[in-house]
């Protein structure tokens, strides 16, 4: 613990470096991040803990730049860790979220880190839940994750965070796409930005009548926001309502709390277990024989598919 | 579960408002298997030093078309060796002449790639650098 405990004292570039340094070989190494973690993880009721996610281009990161700014005049200490995708052909990525949160790139305060989603697909990246964790251990109040540019379907944040912000923008698609499963249903504040620009009206319209229909089963309501983010227009009722819901979920609602925290314990768990069975079978011989067998039409994929089942059941049972 | 990404942080100092080479580079070095974080155009040197100690990138490298790269370059060298990165591989783009290479090698950038440089030639160079600057502990 006493070299994590550096980390909280009086901000110095060393230290900056340390903790930039650490997160790298969280990032790296699960097993680092592990014995690490064990030793430091804390469920953190104070640390507020957001994932802000929606499309591509509905302003994410220039929304960020704005929460930061409220956050900073309240005094508190920040980390963003922004997530792009990584090719899915040479393992690189571009990750560029930075360019919109320059206002703060002097800020001592305000700790922003890009990742690579690293083949993963969600919305996340797999270290996501360890470089978290490890942010709110040393001591962050606020943690942001910014979520790839996500379809209907990257939903995974919500394992992750107490709050996610749904970031949507006029003009995207017709009433139907608001009704589909998937992310419209993990919002707990859905933020219409570009709230200015045509379509505004008819989106809201959507995200409320989605909403009525769901009410009798919840006690949180989603508020829907209007924002402007390049303008900043907004911007304090969200901070209100960010506020509010995370009162309800200390005070109000326990339960919901707990649910939150359990998903998380669980996708943990999961995620080693996806990290040791594609560990286990990615570069195995034998297998590639078998797909290689099935490529040439030798052996029917199912069958394979059957016989790998049996192999795993002996793997968990043995 | 190990995996090692070479970072590089591609940064534009100063006023120029060219970034056309400096999207190339980091296009070229994604597809070469990197991990590139863009900061966009007109960075002080204490920005992108910020932006590559909190990053952790094991590389800067530099994009100038304004004429001002003796000041800037050396500038991003200082800083970063102020605040205990110096171990940090700094490599400059752009239109530099020739003349002006020397000088800036001896204030700590490593190497300098002029315009029609073939991309292989830096992701060779930021490879073989990485990897050397690995060995050694850093």
């Amino acid at each position: 613990m006493t070299k994590v405990d550096n980390l909280l004292l009086p901000d110095s570039s060393l230290n900056m470096r340390f903790l930039a340094r650490l997160i790298t070989k969280i990032e790296n190494n699960s097993q680092f991040a592990e014995e690490l973690l064990s030793e430091i993880y804390q469920e953190n009721n104070e640390a507020l803990i957001l994932g802000i996610t929606g499309p591509p281009g509905a302003g994410k990161s220039t929304l960020i730049d704005n929460i930061v700014g409220k956050f900073r005049e309240q005094g508190k200490k920040i980390a963003v860790v922004a997530i792009d995708p990584s090719s899915p052909f040479s393992g690189g990525a571009i990750l560029g979220d930075r360019i919109r949160m320059s206002s703060h790139f002097m800020d001592p305060n305000v700790f922003i880190r890009s990742m690579g989603s690293r083949g993963y697909l969600g919305g996340v990246a797999p270290a996501t839940v360890n470089v978290m964790n490890f942010l709110t251990a040393v001591g962050f109040d606020v943690v942001i994750i910014e979520t790839v540019g996500a379809g209907q379907s990257d939903i995974d944040i919500m394992y992750l965070v107490d709050s996610v912000l749904l970031v949507l923008v006029p003009g995207l698609g017709d009433d139907i796409q608001a009704l589909k499963a998937g992310i419209m249903e993990i919002a707990d504040i859905f933020v219409v930005n570009k709230a200015d620009k045509p379509g505004k009206e008819k989106l809201m319209a959507e995200i409320n009548m989605l909403l009525m229909l769901k009410q009798e089963q919840v006690d949180w309501i989603p508020p829907v926001l209007e924002v402007v983010a390049t303008e900043g227009e907004g911007i304090d009722t969200l901070i209100a309502e960010i506020k509010r819901h995370k009162e309800y979920l200390t005070e109000h609602s326990f339960d919901v709390k707990i649910k939150k925290v359990e998903r998380r314990i669980r996708r943990m768990i999961e995620e080693k277990i996806d990290e040791r069975v594609h560990g286990s079978f990615k570069d195995n011989d034998r297998l590639n024989l078998w797909i290689e067998k099935a490529i040439d039409g030798k052996i029917n994929p199912y069958s394979l598919i059957k016989d790998f089942d049996k192999k795993l059941t002996v793997l968990w049972e043995g | 579960m190990s995996e090692k990404k070479i970072r590089v942080l591609i940064a534009k100092p100063g006023l120029d408002g060219h970034d056309r080479g400096a999207k190339f580079v980091a296009q070229t070095l994604r597809d070469a298997g990197m991990e590139v974080i863009y900061t966009g155009l007109r960075q002080t040197p204490s920005s992108i030093v910020a932006a590559a100690i909190q990053e952790d990138v094991d590389v800067v490298g530099l994009s100038i078309l304004s004429g001002a790269h003796n000041t800037l370059l050396p500038r991003v060298v200082e800083l970063l060796e102020e605040n205990g990165a110096g171990d940090i591989l700094v490599f400059g783009g752009g239109v530099i002449p020739e003349a002006d290479i020397p000088f800036l090698k001896e204030h700590g950038v490593k190497e300098i790639f002029t315009p029609g440089t073939p991309s292989d030639i830096y992701v060779k160079f930021i490879r073989e650098n990485v990897q050397q600057h690995n060995d050694q502990g850093g």
